[in-house]
């Protein structure tokens, strides 16, 4: 992809195509010439642009304005005020109704350059993490005054509750209701966690969070311990991260210091004790159960569920675990209401979503933005591109128990219900970006590598079922595969799926369940011709050689 | 520019290396008792003294940089637990080793955001330049080569650690001048 100012897409789903979007997007080519800007703006046909009462649809990036309904004789006007002039043509744009999808961020952008929305991150970046006194002067620990001073434990958990706010580990599971669910419990003891073992492959916004603005966790654990009734909390971070620790470490004693943590906080009488748990290198960990199994000393193995630990959590009393970034959001939404918090995002996946950008693009690294944008918006705009001008060929979503996403399917919103439709998961927020180069055999090998050696080895089907399926993906990947591996890679995908115990057994086929869905044709390959179409592959003919 | 890169420096890996392979019994005792008078105070219960177990195995391991057969028998007896247990604990954890390694632990990352920028070459080019294969100590006792998860640097891959040091954009030809920085 050659770097261009400006990017035209038009709908051509089949409703658009009826109303005549192939004449439209033959007159914009057209006008681009005419006026001379076919190096400076790329047009692009896009089968779904995400709604359809105003087609057929015209959507100019960076700016993200929608067009619509386009008629071949509008487009020179739209040519010339918005790609020539630079102006936003007005009297085309489409109704601004049933904010879905990827329009749903155009009111946090206004039809301006793109931008990020940061919610968690606000203060990464911004303040010195080491001085909670920075914190403070940027309304640090204000919702947590609030809430003390203010709100009852129901009325926190009602506020986050209408927030719509989803767990940002990967699950999406709406954050009142678990914490509805630890409130109710009737036990004298309960225990809030942080999971900040962030081990998925890919990702390392937590990370961020924690380094560049530590105190945000620990006001937003004071408050979820308030919310359910909890007095101590855990924050278990992983092994490697020995700098978000050691700010933590410092973070925590200032907080004790000026009474935003220990006993009568804020003089309300609520007590809460805040440890830092050190991980010693395991992703399973990163499973709620076995982070608790790791806390109490154990193998972090995961325990079967039910009992939630929501019931029977750390030391068997009621405990509620959250996500790094599912907890930042807490005190933003307290201090400004659960109203402010759902103008971003889509109606059912509300606030932003960090991203990590990974892979063979121009930029890396992390973007805070509205839930709901979409690949290409991410690839075009914050990632400025593929690498070298190469050809986008897959995305690899959410860590490595996430999907494996084809080109086709970059115009779909990333948002928690967009996915789950498209069958494909928004995990924890990686996008490992992909080119032409990357083989999908080499890449689900590689993936599956990872859980063999992750895999707690608890139970059978896990345990077996990763170590088999590399097996067979290394065989294909060195020219030994046989026609047969196919069904048996779909037998061990759905045994790994039915039969584990926990949710790493559960996704660790999800990457070859879309392998054989979107890119069969490609594994074949390997097979019939022994030929890898990428040329990524060693095929030496031998199978077990890395 | 609203995409911001990670930067590498100032972020430590847990793994300090190794000083020397072989302990005294004197020796191995007396890291065992200061873990465990480290984290005593820590323990929000004295009877729950196995919740501080493994930063207590974690203190050991970078003491001694690996955890030797004595280090299992001195802290089962300080904490009243089974050797079969603190074993089934400590080989369950990357981070705790029971083998000794080299002076220098070279971790490279296997992950998928490193593997698909070029990683496979630096592996390849790795394993030549130190002539060892995954989980290999040199004969020497110099060097250790191991594999890695993800270590959430992904921004900056294909990623090699040697030791405290953590190298970001990696290319194979730049390996050996890598290596080369440690005697």
């Amino acid at each position: 992809m050659k770097a261009v100012r400006s990017l035209v897409l038009v709908s051509n789903d089949p409703d658009s195509v009826a109303r005549g979007a192939q004449e439209v997007y033959r007159r914009i080519q057209e006008e681009v010439k005419a006026f001379g800007l076919q190096d400076e703006v790329a047009v692009t046909m896009v089968a779904d642009i995400g709604r359809h009462d105003a087609v057929p649809m015209v959507m100019v990036y960076p700016e993200a304005v929608v067009y619509g309904p386009i008629r071949p004789d509008d487009v020179k006007t739209l040519v010339e005020e918005h790609l020539y002039k630079g102006r936003i043509a007005p009297g085309l744009m489409a109704p601004t109704r049933e904010l879905t999808g990827r329009i749903a961020w155009l009111s946090a952008r206004k039809g301006t350059l793109p931008a990020e929305q940061r919610i968690v991150l606000e203060r990464a970046g911004v303040i010195d993490p080491e001085d909670i006194e920075d914190y403070i002067a940027h309304e640090g620990y204000v919702a947590l005054g609030k809430a003390l001073t203010e709100m009852q434990p129901a009325d926190v958990i009602e506020e986050i509750a209408r927030s719509g706010l989803r767990g940002r580990g990967g699950a999406g599971f709406p954050t009142g209701t678990k914490m509805k669910m630890v409130a109710r419990e009737q036990h004298p003891k309960k225990y809030v966690i942080c999971n900040a073992d962030e081990s998925e492959p890919g990702t390392f916004k937590d990370r961020l969070i924690l380094e560049g603005d530590p105190h945000s966790i620990i006001e937003a654990m004071v408050l979820a311990a308030y919310a359910v009734g909890a007095d101590e909390g855990f924050v278990y971070v992983r092994g490697e991260y020995v700098l978000a620790q050691a700010r933590l470490k410092k973070a925590i004693a200032q907080a004790e210091e000026m009474g935003f943590l220990g006993q009568d906080i804020f003089g309300s009488g609520f007590n809460f004790k805040l440890h830092i748990h050190s991980g010693a290198g395991a992703y399973v960990c990163g499973e709620e159960t076995a982070l608790i199994e790791s806390i109490e000393g154990k193998r972090g193995e995961p325990r079967p569920r039910p009992p939630y630990p929501t019931q029977v959590g750390l030391w068997g009393k009621p405990t509620l675990v959250n996500n790094v970034e599912t907890l930042a959001n807490l005190p933003p939404i307290i201090r400004n209401g659960a109203s402010w918090f759902k103008q971003f995002g889509t109606p059912n996946s509300t606030g932003t979503k960090v991203y990590t950008i990974l892979g063979n693009v121009n930029m890396t690294g992390l973007v805070e933005v509205p839930m709901g944008i979409t690949l290409r918006e991410v690839i075009s705009i914050y990632a400025k591109g593929m690498r070298d001008g190469r050809t986008f060929k897959l995305a690899q979503t959410g860590g490595s128990s996430g999907s494996i996403i084809p080109a086709a399917l970059q115009d779909t919103p990333m948002d928690f219900d967009s996915y789950a439709k498209a069958g494909v998961s928004l995990g924890s927020g990686a996008l490992l970006i992909c080119d032409e180069d990357t083989c999908v055999v080499d890449l689900a090998k590689v993936l599956m590598n990872f859980f063999r050696s992750e895999s707690c080895g608890r139970c059978g089907p896990c345990r077996i079922g990763t170590e088999r399926a590399h097996q067979i993906l290394d065989a294909m990947s060195q020219g030994v595969g046989k026609l047969s591996d196919l069904n048996d890679l779909e037998m061990l995908a759905n045994g790994l799926n039915q039969f584990s115990n926990c949710g790493l057994g559960q996704t660790a086929a999800v990457p070859i369940r879309d392998m054989l869905r979107h890119f069969r044709a490609e594994v074949e390959a390997h097979i019939k011709l022994k030929v890898c179409p990428a040329g990524a592959c060693a095929m030496s003919g031998i199978a077990g050689r890395h | 520019m609203s995409v911001e890169t990670t930067e590498v420096e100032g972020i430590e890996p847990a793994v300090v290396h190794p000083p020397r392979h072989a302990w005294s019994e004197e020796e191995v005792r007396a890291a065992v008792q200061a873990a465990i008078a480290r984290r005593a105070g820590a323990a929000s219960d004295p009877l729950q003294m196995r919740e501080e177990l493994i930063p207590i195995l974690s203190d050991i391991n970078q003491t001694l940089g690996y955890l030797p057969p004595e280090a299992f028998v001195e802290v089962g007896k300080q904490l009243r637990m089974p050797v079969s247990q603190l074993f089934s604990v400590a080989s369950f954890y990357q981070m705790l080793s029971t083998k000794p390694r080299g002076r220098h632990v070279v971790q490279f990352c296997e992950s998928a955001p490193c593997h698909v920028v070029g990683g496979r070459q630096v592996w390849a080019a790795l394993q030549e330049a130190l002539k060892l294969g995954p989980g290999e100590t040199s004969p020497d006792g110099k060097w250790t080569l191991q594999t890695t998860s993800c270590i959430g640097i992904c921004a900056v891959g294909p990623v090699l650690i040697v030791d405290a040091d953590i190298y970001g954009n990696v290319t194979p030809a730049q390996v050996t001048e890598i290596l080369a920085k440690y005697r």
